[in-house]
């Protein structure tokens, strides 16, 4: 199957190093999403990805073969902060990007029509770019990368400053290029749009790709964790072997199982001490999981 | 579907420049202006100018016809341009009262009438008088018994040699004037033309618009399209104004006793702008590279300015009152100097096609090394957004 793979880039702008090994893959049809703090080296992968930056090592490859500027210039890309003619119309705009991308006139005049119609910037397209509100300057921007029918996206924060109804728009797009076969790669600081949307996620740390696979994946840790809503008393596991309390919030307990099976003894053991309303495997969420690898020291992670 | 050879992109670029550029309200009206200064300029010398003034229209009636052949042979001597129309003599005083002539001649010699609506134009006073005297010496001569023709002949032929103390030959004032308007029109398109590609190169990168166009080509693919756009832009607008000046001067028979050759000017001016604004525009183009914000345009691409300004003063200000002074000479061959002051020299007629050619070759040799230092400092500066880049950084590796 067809995939883009990024391996082990690394860059440097001057003393400082943006990037240090980074790898990951987005298969065809797959969106994945790009997490990390501000600086943490999402937006020097994705010009890098685009052949606007050279890295100093490593190298990307689609369908196996390192990225050249024909495959290059079939990806859509969404840099990010508008990049947009700001006195130019909008629809003289589009042409013009369409045409650098390969379109012929005719044909670039049709995805003009098609996309601000999708888009809902039907209205806007004799208006210039510097006078729509923000939230329209990136369906606009949206347009511009998706005008030739990409191969691959690469989007640089697309959700932000969008309003609900433009988020919703914006994930369903995403979801259909994606439907497409196209792999969609993009960068957010909206956690919970990105768990809600990603099939797979990437957490970037310091320039390092510190966690990326499946919600599901990144989830799985090395003991299995319990959340057990019953006796608020601690003392309740004491008899139980193989098992760490981790949190405890009010009826809330959160423990972690070390021994295989033990976790039968776990809800015995609270069914024995008072009523349980609720015993469940823990899931944290995206937020979770980020805050525990962004969090986590960077002395440990530095030399694995 | 991927037509995406390298010179289409080029061109894709530079119809876009030319697109916005030429439909902006700023190119139409500046334009415009230029049109209307011409031609109300051309139009003030034609009426108003000294030596611009049309052939005096002359009319004679039967009786005085036959001084014709004399009025034209000293009115062609003395340099008066001079019309000479038949009139009935119940006409001329109708005529010379609706202006139709500027005065008429009737009856004949000696008692000779000139009618006129007030005054006697001064030149045609002195022609009118000068052929009755001559004809009254040639009436006396022939009664002496003497040739009239041959004692004109002697009469013509006596001229003094006159000596001029000051070496420097007395310049055409046509000529001057072309210099002069050659001079400041190139530093108009020049300096207009730098600044627009400087400041459309902020504004991509500014814009941020640059990221996504370099997804799509090179650099430098960039930087020749955004120049070659406002090549033929800066061409448009200086070719509307030598259309405009060119047809004024026809039109309003400005340059009629000049030896001023104004088509190869115009020419020469033209390829001299090319020349100049590829190098200037390259130059320009890079620097504006450097920086991120439009505020900051001016400082970066001030010292370019800077060496503009020097030539075109020296062009202007020396070159149409001395053009063989030493430094107009020398700098006339200097790249960067060249395309101000060798187009005053043209016009001026004091630089022979060897001296035009080069100088345009010291020029054109430096370009390739041109393209090749500023596309660097482009492609490594263009993408640095933030603080200003400085040419060290541009010019390392990226």
């Amino acid at each position: 199957m067809a995939r883009l793979e990024v391996d082990s880039l690394t860059k440097s702008y001057g003393g400082v190093r943006a990037l240090s090994e980074t790898s990951f893959e987005v298969h065809a049809g797959e969106v994945f999403g790009f997490v990390g703090s501000n600086g943490s080296g999402k937006t020097t992968t994705m010009r890098i990805l685009l052949g606007v930056l050279e890295p100093d090592s490593g190298e990307v490859r689609w369908e196996g073969s390192p990225l050249d500027r024909e495959v290059r210039r079939r990806i859509g890309y969404m840099p990010e902060e508008r990049g947009l003619y700001p006195r130019m119309k909008v629809g003289d705009q589009l042409a013009y990007l369409a045409r650098l991308y390969g379109l012929d006139t005719a044909a670039a005049r049709d995805a003009v029509e098609q996309w601000t119609a999708r888009l809902g910037l039907s209205e806007r397209v004799g208006d210039e770019v510097q006078k729509l509100s923000l939230g329209n300057q990136q369906r606009v921007q949206l347009a511009a990368a998706l005008m030739h029918a990409p191969d691959i996206l690469v989007l640089d924060e697309p959700f932000s400053g969008l309003d609900p109804v433009a988020v919703e728009l914006m994930s369903q797009v995403l979801r259909e290029e994606a439907a497409r076969g196209v792999p969609v790669l993009f960068s957010s600081h909206q956690l919970d749009l990105v768990e809600r949307l990603c099939d797979r996620v990437g957490i970037i740390k310091n320039g390092r790709m510190v966690a990326s696979g499946t919600l599901d994946q990144l989830r799985r840790t090395e003991h299995p964790q319990w959340i057990i809503d019953g006796p608020s008393s601690a003392g309740w596991l004491n008899g139980v072997d193989g098992v760490q309390v981790l949190e405890t919030d009010g009826a809330r307990t959160t423990v972690e199982v070390r021994r295989a099976g033990a976790e039968q003894q776990v809800l015995q053991a609270a069914m024995a001490a008072g009523p349980v309303r609720e015993f469940a495997p823990a899931r944290p969420s995206l937020t979770d999981l980020y805050r525990d690898v962004v969090s986590t020291d960077d002395g440990q992670e530095g030399e694995q | 579907m991927a037509r995406s050879s390298t010179w289409s992109m080029v061109w894709l670029v530079a119809l876009r420049e030319m697109r916005t550029r030429v439909l902006s309200k700023v190119f139409v009206l500046t334009s415009g202006l230029f049109v209307v200064a011409i031609v109300a300029g051309g139009a003030f010398l034609a009426f108003f100018g000294p030596d611009s003034q049309e052939a005096s229209r002359l009319g004679v009636t039967p009786e005085a016809v036959a001084l014709e052949p004399a009025l034209a042979s000293v009115a062609a001597a003395s340099g008066t341009e001079l019309e000479i129309e038949h009139v009935e003599p119940g006409a001329v005083e109708q005529q010379v009262r609706d202006g139709d002539l500027d005065a008429a001649l009737s009856g004949s010699l000696p008692d000779l009438e000139v009618t006129v609506e007030s005054d006697l134009d001064a030149a045609l006073q002195t022609v009118i008088v000068a052929v009755v005297q001559q004809e009254a010496l040639a009436g006396e001569i022939a009664d002496l018994g003497g040739d009239p023709a041959a004692v004109a002949q002697q009469v013509a032929d006596a001229e003094p040699r006159i000596i001029s103390l000051d070496d420097a030959e007395e310049r055409d004032p046509a000529q001057v004037a072309a210099g002069f308007v050659a001079g400041i029109l190139i530093f108009i398109a020049l300096m207009g033309g730098g600044q627009r590609v400087a400041q459309g190169v902020v504004e991509e990168k500014s814009s941020r618009v640059v990221e996504l166009l370099l997804a799509t080509m090179r650099p430098w693919q960039l930087m020749a399209g955004k120049v070659l756009g406002n090549v033929v832009v800066g061409l448009l607008e200086i070719g509307v104004i030598v259309v405009a000046a060119l047809a004024t001067a026809w039109g309003f028979d400005l340059l009629d006793a000049s030896s001023l050759d104004l088509g190869a000017v115009a020419g020469w001016m033209l390829v001299w702008f090319l020349v100049g604004f590829v190098m200037y525009a390259l130059l320009l183009a890079s620097l504006a590279a450097l920086v991120s914000r439009q505020e900051d345009v001016g400082s970066v691409i001030s010292p370019v300015i800077g060496i503009m300004m020097v030539p075109y003063i020296v062009g202007v200000s020396i070159a149409p009152w001395n053009p063989e002074s030493t430094l107009v000479e020398v700098l006339s061959y200097v790249p960067f100097c060249s395309p101000f002051i060798m187009p005053i020299r043209i016009a001026l007629g004091t630089a022979g096609t060897m001296d035009v050619l080069i100088a345009l070759a010291l020029s054109l040799i430096l370009v390739p090394a041109l393209v090749w230092i500023s596309g660097r400092i482009y492609s490594n500066a263009i993408l640095r957004t933030g603080a200003r880049v400085s040419l060290k950084q541009a010019l390392g590796r990226s």
